[in-house]
């Protein structure tokens, strides 16, 4: 990488206080996968749905470090942050072999209609009881994803899955715990928890939904539809534990997988690509 | 059902011809940046490595899929090989089979003791999908400074992706367990 990199100092060749950018024309990320070959279109569309999910729900959960209710949280919601950047990389590099974009290509050059990901995501995250129901769904459906995504007859789909579903076990783990303290908390944590869940729920539906992609992917991907019995019965003994009634009501329209989204993608895409945007290149 | 043999072939991983042997050595002695004590070799993160006439490939395989000192190992790698006189060194990271703590050696864990981490405890296992009750069975953690079994968990993270937050009821100091992945 370090062949590539030139100088864009516009101020002139002297360096000063701030010092020199140093700009990567190109950059190429190490090989993830020993021995892959790439990926073909409609897999690397597949990727891109896994992989928008993981980052857009990082980029929400990075905002929560030093202003989680405790310092614990703060680490904890960083390290869980941490791991989706992780799968997401993974995936978006898969992604972008189908068409010879970098990763960081994929996660910052595309707007909102070019992004996969589910609305349940790009959700806002609300007060604390809303980042947690949003957690405690999305983990137990990627957990019941990912551990069946490890048979996938795709062999880099299988290991990046293998290797983050022992991740998302403990996010689920977290999200379950706190599901369960703030529902038998105080009153006040309690109707926040409920609230959350059911601001939620129309969310909830979208994920499970089959596009005519996974009919051409036999065997490659997990059809969203076949997850949601061993979704409910993961999440049913938390309910039933917290006291809490599984929320009814209005579907949202989701479109997610499709690239159409709420305003709220637009405003997280704009924060988290505004600087690679301002200094295209540019590394550290 | 992994064979003992088997098992230990993938946990210690060094190659047995000379030149990759003797590679291997210099890039094991590159240690983790957020835990100076541990090589990579100590962690299971060095996979192979294979000298070949005219180049050298390293692969190494992260603990965690986000872990940001993996960059860091990768380019100590680099250095160290280079240093050495190493011609066209290439190292991939590789994600399967999937990195976990029951490849960290004995010594690795001995070395954490001493360091004040507690090593991982018992081995590593994915629970089935299905209900998640949200409560695990665990093994007792021991208190790296005096030994207690008299110890609670105060935080699922901690200060690392692979560390939880500790607590000894016995001596009272809080610390860092390397959690079983």
């Amino acid at each position: 990488m370090s062949d590539d990199t030139v100088n864009i100092d516009s101020a002139g060749a002297d360096a000063d206080d701030h010092g020199h950018v140093a700009v990567a024309v190109t950059t190429l990320d190490a090989e993830l996968i020993e021995g892959t070959s790439n990926a073909t279109p409609d897999i690397a569309e597949y990727a891109l749905w896994l992989g928008d999910d993981a980052l857009v729900l990082a980029q929400q959960l990075g905002a929560w470090i030093s202003r989680a209710p405790e310092l614990e949280e703060d680490v904890a919601l960083g390290n869980v942050a941490l791991d989706l950047i992780g799968h997401a990389r993974s995936l978006l590099h898969y992604a972008g072999t189908a068409t010879n974009r970098t990763e960081d290509d994929l996660a910052y050059w595309r707007t909102e209609p070019d992004f996969r990901s589910l609305h349940i995501v790009e959700q806002p995250n609300g007060d604390f009881a809303h980042t947690i129901a949003r957690q405690f769904v999305v983990s137990h459906y990627v957990f019941e994803l990912y551990s069946r995504l490890r048979a996938s007859a795709d062999e880099t789909l299988a290991a990046i899955a293998a290797k983050a579903v022992k991740e998302v076990d403990y996010h689920r783990d977290h999200a379950s715990q706190w599901v369960l303290r703030l529902a038998q908390g105080t009153d006040e944590s309690r109707r926040r928890m409920i609230t959350a869940l059911s601001d939620l729920w129309p969310y909830v539906e979208e994920i499970f939904r089959d596009e005519p992609l996974i009919d051409r992917l036999e065997g490659i991907a997990v059809r969203p539809s076949s997850l949601r019995p061993a979704f409910d019965a993961a999440i049913a003994p938390v309910f039933a534990e917290a006291e809490v009634e599984l929320p009814s009501g209005f579907v949202a329209s989701g479109g997610g997988r499709i690239g159409k989204h709420s305003e709220h993608l637009a405003f997280l895409l704009a924060e988290m690509q505004v600087l690679t945007r301002a200094h295209p290149g540019a590394s550290w | 059902m992994v064979t003992a043999a088997a098992h230990e072939a993938i946990s210690r991983p060094r190659p047995i011809d000379a030149a990759s042997l003797a590679a291997w050595t210099l890039a094991a002695q590159v240690v983790d940046p957020e835990i100076p004590v541990l090589t990579i070799e100590d962690l299971g993160v060095l996979r192979s490595v294979r000298v070949t006439s005219d180049a050298v490939a390293v692969t190494l395989t992260p603990t965690y899929s986000g872990c940001p000192a993996m960059d860091a190992m990768r380019d100590d790698v680099l250095a160290v090989l280079a240093s050495a006189g190493y011609e066209n060194v290439s190292v991939r990271l590789v994600l399967s089979p999937a990195w976990t703590t029951d490849w960290m050696s004995e010594i690795g864990k001995n070395k954490l003791r001493e360091y004040g981490i507690a090593a991982p405890t018992g081995h590593a296992t994915v629970r089935g999908s299905g209900p998640a009750g949200p409560i695990r069975l665990k093994m007792a953690v021991k208190c790296p400074r005096c030994s207690s079994l008299n110890t609670r968990e105060l935080a699922h993270f901690g200060s690392t992706s692979c560390k939880s937050l500790y607590e000894c009821r016995d001596c009272l100091e809080p610390f860092d367990y390397f959690k079983v992945l």
